[in-house]
């Protein structure tokens, strides 16, 4: 049997060209790159300049999410909605992937959407694959099994040329999560408690591994969510044993292997996850039947409290007190209570189907309250269609929020959704970084539970009395 | 690239702690399509005020810091979003190392691919440098070390690829187009394909 190995060990040794040696780093295979038109521009001008061609363009998968209306596009003046630059640089990724012959996902296919969310949808994100991206939350690939993780625009560059890159082995860290998470409380109440827990440095240097009973009883959805965040706390990727939840997800999406390729995909699948015997560099622990719905109170998502607990003292550190008067909030009392500007459902983290099914079911037949603007954009065009053949569009709607094309939006503020100067957005993302959602917007993370309850109570509230009605 | 083998440079403090990529250069100035000219967005919203006019309390606004080519900050430095335009808009503004206890994984590799040096000190040296600003460093990257005013010299890690590549000016990317042999056997020999 050879010596025991985790997922991920499993899944670095299959993808070695060659060994990392005291000198050298590894040179790893990639089989799927996602690329966007943010983080790909100046890769594509080193390509033409040296004269080269994208290898692999069968294993490079395209969109455009991070610069793109929220608002329909058919012709260029649409796109001029989210700005000048924006708008130049969407049609250079249209030129760009023309040029070297990739498939993408643009304005005119039902396929677009934001990176981390086609890539599943469509079923090219597998177990056992490694998968890159000119963008951190490709971690979130990570639930499938997949070694997945962010890298820069020089790297993408590398990855278009030669479909590899230069790595060094990162350590493994495993997350222990016993119970069950109760009503009312999500994975993102989950990975925000870890981040909590372990610091938005715990994982520097590692690849974390979410295991244990809470975590298998998670949806694809809610593994979506958990390994998104893992670079929030640092980590280089975050990765779940794929199992029979994953195994449905995937059967029957195009990208996805049919027929007799299914079952030899199968049967290497089953062997991914780690061995009884393999050991983690580090562990922690946690237990998800005590959370609570959890809420940032400061500029970094380690900042996090539950929803009923004081905000902590400062303690005389001088970066946490800045943090909280740029947010200002108090310490020593909750944030529930505290007003709302803008609600925002969507991002990488939380704009699947099931998170707009949580958030419309906190909504239906509530209102979202006078001076609170709430913003729903689904991940992708499926997302959206899918949303609105289960009549999700007209919750939202009734309930006066709006409803938007797919796309990265407020997350990030690059296509003119943003959040005002001194606003307090209740996001489903994942960064609270100030002026991460606009030039001095104050962003409070939490679920999509969480962010419906804040928009129909007009002030951050506990979403857990807006599901016991029935 | 150029080779970066010696830095010797007075420094500029950052003191916070987590300095995200997102306040290095807000995702606002990402929507171009250039390399170039990115440091006159370098710390946007710290730096300038909402009228573009200089924030005279921002450390690289202090005349002291003119001319500085390092920079030390907080615990945790370069967090955050994979954005290579981080370090762009610090080597364009004139920035050559970055100095912290801990530096992020994703903005460590893309800084290195730059040029960029970063400086992972201990907490007792990082703590020295916090409490002196503006003191004049001497950083070789070939000997991997730090040296203080005085002579109090510290090693720093650096994979040894990475500063091979950093002193003799290499573009790694003509040494992946060497493995191509080797990616192609691998290629074909693989027992399954994505
Ligand atoms: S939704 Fe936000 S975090 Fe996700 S890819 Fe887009 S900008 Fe990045």
């Amino acid at each position: 049997m050879g010596t025991p190995k985790t997922l991920f060990e499993k899944v670095w040794d299959q993808h070695i060209v060659a060994k990392e040696t005291a000198d050298t780093p590894a040179v790893l295979y990639v089989d799927l790159h996602l690329i966007h038109e943010v983080t790909t521009p100046q890769a594509f001008d080193l390509l033409r300049n040296k004269g080269l061609p994208v290898r692999r363009p069968d294993l490079t998968l395209a969109t455009m999410d991070h610069s793109t209306p929220t608002t329909p596009v058919s012709n260029f003046k649409d796109l001029l909605v989210a700005g000048e630059g924006a708008a130049a640089q969407v049609r250079q990724m249209e030129q760009n992937c023309n040029d070297f012959g990739i498939e993408l996902h643009g304005f005119d296919s039902p396929r677009r959407g934001i990176v981390h969310v086609i890539g599943p949808e469509l079923g090219a994100t597998q177990p056992g694959k490694t998968i890159v991206c000119g963008d951190s939350h490709t971690s979130t690939h990570g639930a499938f099994g997949a070694l997945a993780f962010g890298i820069g625009t020089t790297e993408v560059g590398h990855v278009l040329a030669t479909q590899c890159l230069l790595q060094r082995k990162p350590k493994t860290l495993a997350v222990e999560v016993a119970g069950r998470l109760g009503n009312g409380v999500g994975a993102k109440d989950l990975i925000l408690a870890v981040i909590g827990q372990i610091g938005v440095d715990g994982g520097t240097g590692h690849v974390v591994e979410y295991r244990g009973t809470a975590i298998g009883s998670l949806s694809m959805d809610a593994r979506m969510t958990v390994c998104n965040m893992s670079i929030e706390a640092g980590a280089r990727a975050g990765m779940i044993a794929p199992d029979d939840t994953t195994f449905d997800y995937l059967q029957g999406r195009p990208y996805a292997p049919s027929g007799s390729d299914w079952d030899a995909a199968l049967a290497r699948w089953r062997k991914l996850p780690t061995d009884q015997e393999a050991a983690f560099d580090r562990t922690v622990s946690l237990s998800a039947s005590d959370l609570e719905p959890m809420v940032t109170f400061g500029t970094n998502p380690g900042m996090v409290v539950g929803i009923n607990d004081p905000i902590p003292d400062d303690h005389g550190d001088p970066s946490f007190r800045k943090a909280l008067e740029y947010m200002r909030v108090p310490t020593g009392k909750p944030l529930t209570g505290t007003g709302v500007d803008v609600v925002f459902v969507g991002s990488c983290t939380n704009s699947r189907l099931s998170d707009l099914q949580q958030a419309a079911e906190v909504l239906r037949g509530n209102k979202v309250a006078e001076g609170v603007r709430m913003l729903v954009v689904p991940g992708s065009q499926q997302i959206k269609q899918a949303a609105e053949e289960i009549g999700l569009d007209k919750v939202f709607i009734e309930a006066g929020a709006e409803w938007r094309e797919s796309g990265c939006s407020m997350c990030i503020g690059m296509n003119g959704d943003t959040v005002g100067k001194g606003q307090l957005s209740v996001s489903t993302s994942n960064r609270n970084f100030e002026g991460r959602q606009g030039v001095g917007a104050r962003t409070v993370l939490a679920s999509p539970m969480t962010a419906a309850a804040s928009a129909v109570a007009g002030s951050i509230a506990d979403p857990r009395p807006y599901l016991d009605r029935s | 690239m150029e080779p970066v083998r010696r830095i010797r440079s007075r420094t500029v403090v950052l003191p916070t702690n987590d300095i995200d990529t997102d306040q290095i250069i807000p995702a606002r100035f990402l929507t171009t399509t250039s390399r170039e000219g990115l440091g006159k967005h370098l710390f946007n919203d710290l730096r300038l005020d909402a009228d573009g006019k200089p924030n005279p309390q921002f450390p690289l606004n202090d005349p002291a810091s003119e001319g500085c080519a390092v920079l030390v900050g907080g615990n945790n430095f370069g967090c955050g979003s994979s954005r290579e335009h981080a370090p762009w808009a610090l080597l364009d503004y004139g920035i050559r190392a970055v100095i912290s206890t801990e530096i992020a994984d994703i903005f460590r590799n893309n800084s290195l691919k730059n040029g960029l040096v970063p400086v992972v000190v201990d907490a007792s040296t990082h703590d020295f440098l916090l409490a002196n600003p503006a003191i004049e460093v001497d950083i070789d990257i070939s000997r991997s070390t730090l040296t203080l005013p005085g002579g109090k010299s510290v090693k720093f890690p650096i994979d040894g690829f990475a500063r091979y590549c950093l002193v003799e000016g290499i573009d790694q990317l003509g040494y992946l187009q060497q493995q191509m042999d080797r990616i192609r056997t691998f290629e074909e020999q693989r027992p399954w394909t994505p």
